[in-house]
């Protein structure tokens, strides 16, 4: 079986984030990039799928050269090659097309990602990827199983989830308990500085969207505390100030 | 040109977030000068589907294959393509939904179309098509230009405030032809709790954290929702301690929630917690300890004892 895992470099979830060049540009300035947390999670289940059913991993990423670092970091947790598409990640489209062209070439059995990457949070990539492969895609995925060829998936819906049955090849958007995140040992790091990983340039150049700038939301207003020994006021500030109940 | 808006039904009704995204897609119609067609899918009947019209829509089209009866992310954006192109719509409005979700990508891949999600405010024409979204989990905006000939705005919830009027929209049976490959993945059975007031769709909601000490005193938050009419939600510990299912876990890797009201008790508001729920117009904060970082991103807090704060807030609420 080959698996596809694709993966964002994304600033760290605890990350404070501000903006530069006139609020057009992320200020990369002290932010630690990190494995997108739902990525994480599908390679993850990755790796566990290939320790108990014998497969191949590669993992994709499209990027600048500084997502490297989270590259070989997915190579040291497990996976077994690597392909970086050397381009800014424009839109959900442009990701999507990158990955589509490179599954064509290699025809994977499974494409996980997470659910959404947590920059753009638009979580649309895996099923554009499905669309253009013209095969289904699930999201967002909380237990996959692979028994012969039929594949086990449950997805999270709103207040509950849904059992369903598939046939590979298929696209899923993975978030948790899937897997629980790895860790890298010593000798991961070690042998992920030797595995391969294939730089290639992106195709398509259409532009169906452009950011033009940035904003951080408003700060909000002071915090009115109220005693606790008052606390039933809140329910009448909640009506009578706030209107909202 | 039109716009056209991908409403859902429950129980054979217009969805709360559908009437929000109708009126909104409704007022981009007007802003171009052009009318505001529906389509829905699955079983409705033609009279819950006509109120499509008190939130501005002229027309609703109507797919009613009994395939389509059962919610299918796959085949209803086959469906949304056809109308798409039946309508010659150039936007396409729709509220962020799990069915929503799974549509909406698959449409932005058939029809080559440039999205943009968790959309906060109507669009500006004033040069060319921009519209404001929601980015790093509520931390921060981008203002997006939509280039290509067709546009997707997937809307957050409480993005505008919906007004209603007595008009009636038109309803049409839409007959596409759909793709046998849309239905390749079996739903085996679906789990959903029932009854309760769902999280995402929710204006108010109660949620707490590990303050509570434990699954067995739940009790009290359910409470104050039952008496507020509000969902219950949790912080990422206590559903990773599993003392509530996850599809409540609010947060940067969880739900994103942007209700009227969030009450949080006993969370102390860590940076990936606020992510989810910064969006929300009202929060209130109860905690014991005074020092705890979500009083700074509170619009009232209670410095105080969960245990006590909480019986008190249910009964005043339940004097209302």
């Amino acid at each position: 079986m080959k698996i596809l895992v694709c993966v964002t470099s994304v600033p760290d979830t605890t990350t404070k984030i501000t903006f530069t060049d006139n609020n057009t540009k992320l200020s990369k300035a002290g932010v630690t990039f990190i494995t997108g947390p739902y990525d994480d999670y599908a390679l993850a289940r990755a790796v566990e799928l290939k320790e108990k059913l014998g497969a191949s991993v590669t993992v994709l990423n499209v990027g600048g050269v500084d997502a490297e670092p989270v590259i070989r970091k997915c190579l040291a947790i497990g996976a077994d090659d690597a392909i970086r598409v050397n381009a800014e990640p424009r839109d959900a489209f442009f990701v999507a097309e990158q990955i589509a062209a490179i599954a064509k070439e290699n025809k994977y059995d499974l494409i996980l990602m997470g659910r959404e990457s947590i920059d753009f949070n638009g979580g649309q990539v895996h099923g554009i990827v499905g669309e253009m492969l013209g095969i289904p895609s699930i999201s967002p995925v909380m237990l996959l199983d692979i028994d012969g060829d039929t594949v086990k998936i449950t997805r999270e819906i709103e207040g509950g989830k849904e059992e369903l049955e598939a046939k590979l090849p298929l696209v899923l958007g993975c978030q948790e308990p899937i897997a629980e995140w790895k860790i890298p040992n010593m000798r991961g790091i070690m042998t992920a500085r030797t595995k391969p990983l294939k730089v290639v340039e992106p195709t398509g150049t259409d532009v169906l969207t452009d950011v033009s700038g940035y904003e951080l939301p408003p700060a909000r207003g002071a915090v009115k505390m109220i005693k606790a020994e008052d606390a039933e006021t809140l329910i009448q500030l909640l009506r009578t100030e706030a209107k909202i109940i | 040109m039109s716009v056209l808006i991908f409403a859902e039904v429950e129980n054979g009704k217009l969805k709360r977030s559908s009437q929000e995204s109708i009126f909104y897609g409704a007022k981009v119609a007007g802003m171009m000068g052009t009318s505001a067609t529906v389509i829905v899918a699955g079983q409705s009947d033609n009279s819950s589907l006509a109120e499509a019209g008190k939130y501005g829509a002229s027309k609703v089209l109507h797919a009613t294959d009994a395939r389509l009866n059962e919610p299918n992310g796959m085949a209803y954006a086959t469906v949304v393509a056809a109308a798409a192109r039946q309508e010659g719509a150039s936007v396409i409005v729709l509220a962020k939904s799990s069915l929503a979700d799974a549509m909406t990508a698959r449409l932005a891949g058939k029809l080559k179309a440039g999205l943009a999600a968790n959309v906060i405010e109507l669009p500006d024409l004033s040069n060319g098509f921009r519209v404001k979204s929601s980015i790093y989990t509520g931390k921060a905006f981008a203002y997006n230009d939509l280039k290509a000939d067709t546009k997707i705005l997937a809307i957050k919830k409480n993005t505008i405030a919906v007004e209603e009027t007595d008009a009636a929209a038109t309803v049409e049976s839409f007959t596409p032809a759909l793709n046998d490959g849309d239905f390749a993945v079996t739903v085996k059975n679906v789990v959903k709790a029932t009854g309760d007031i769902l999280l995402p769709e929710a204006d108010l909601v109660v949620s707490a954290g590990r303050g509570l000490k434990g699954p067995e005193n739940w009790g009290i938050v359910e409470d104050l929702a039952k008496a507020l009419g509000a969902a219950t939600a949790c912080s990422k510990p206590v559903s990773d301690l599993d003392w509530r299912p996850h599809h409540e876990h609010v947060g940067q890797t969880g739900i994103k929630v942007s209700p009227n009201l969030y009450i949080a008790a006993g969370i102390s508001g860590a940076i990936q917690h606020l992510a989810g729920v910064n969006s929300s117009k009202v929060i209130v904060v109860i905690n014991k300890d005074p020092e705890a970082p979500f009083f700074k991103s509170a619009d009232y807090g209670i410095v105080g004892d969960v245990f006590d704060v909480l019986p008190r807030l249910t009964k005043a609420a339940q004097a209302l």
